[in-house]
């Protein structure tokens, strides 16, 4: 079933906060084998004109993973996440995310389109602290391969 | 943190980066990002939906990918935007060595406000695996 054209500009609640923990942005460039200290050290982190370590830059992954769930699971959607891939990606930051930034999370369905028998639905997240300075926007769109 | 590059012009070229991405990476990122998806990790489920073998998160790709420019930028902090589309998947076989992937780079564009950008081209075993990848870096 192709994508209503209806669902876009369609928003959702936003998340609960989400604090960046020091430990968790280690992780993450740990797992993305980089060994840079900006991501660990403070005192390196300021070196490089920050007020604490930052995050790497698609760490945002982690927010907009669990912020554009919302939208798969939204029965008007009613994408078969079975048969969905990443089709593209795109960050973009208005400042580094850092150690101990308080986040909430907004999803909003962007474009959908039907290309070839594919389903094409991008979602747009937007990062804000709690006190409303923006963040981050991530933009993701999920190719539903043959469900159109 | 490494020194900010200098006399950077379009086409000036980024530190070619080869990168090696196992199981056990695999494994590492789906906690790190929580992209808990079976089929960067089961076999089973991965030839039942069709690919060929476990296949490695778009987003690691892009991760590793992004440490190519951050690097040479000589701070993350300097990547205000960052693009990719994915185009083929990175097979992964459960083997030590895995799946190779190596980052070239160059400048394709000088922007306003001390901005360039940065055109990736991101292969493994030859094959480009991203369509697009693209980074904003404010350079001053």
């Amino acid at each position: 079933m192709a994508l209503d054209a209806g669902l876009v500009g369609r928003s959702y609640p936003p998340s609960a906060v989400y604090e960046v923990g020091r430990e968790k942005i280690a992780e993450f460039a740990t797992a993305l084998a980089d060994p840079d200290p900006v991501y660990r050290d403070p005192a390196a982190a300021r070196a490089a004109g920050h007020p604490d370590v930052i995050a790497p830059p698609t760490f945002a992954i982690v927010l907009s993973l669990g912020a554009g769930n919302v939208v798969v699971d939204d029965p008007d959607v009613g994408i078969d996440y079975s048969r969905v891939v990443h089709g593209e990606q795109r960050f973009t930051h208005h400042r580094p995310i850092r150690v101990g930034d308080r986040l909430v999370a907004t999803a909003t369905i962007d474009a959908v389109k039907t290309v070839a028998g594919n389903d094409m639905l991008t979602t747009r997240v937007d990062l804000v602290t709690e006190d409303g300075e923006p963040v981050c926007t991530t933009r993701s769109m999920l190719v539903a391969r043959g469900t159109a | 943190m490494s020194a900010r590059p200098v006399d950077v012009q379009v086409g000036t070229e980024l530190p070619e980066q080869t990168s090696r991405v196992t199981r056990a990476d695999l494994i590492r990122y789906a906690g790190a990002s929580g992209d808990l998806n079976v089929i960067h990790w089961n076999e089973r489920v991965a030839r039942e939906v069709g690919l060929p073998d476990v296949i490695a998160h778009g987003m690691l790709t892009a991760g590793l990918a992004a440490r190519a420019v951050t690097s040479w930028a000589g701070d993350p902090g300097a990547v205000v935007d960052y693009h990719v589309r994915f185009s083929r998947p990175v097979v992964v076989p459960d083997d030590d060595a895995g799946a190779e992937l190596t980052v070239r780079g160059r400048v394709a564009a000088l922007l306003e406000d001390g901005r360039v950008r940065v055109d990736l081209t991101v292969t493994s075993g030859g094959e480009k695996v991203l369509s697009l990848a693209r980074a904003v870096v404010a350079l001053s």
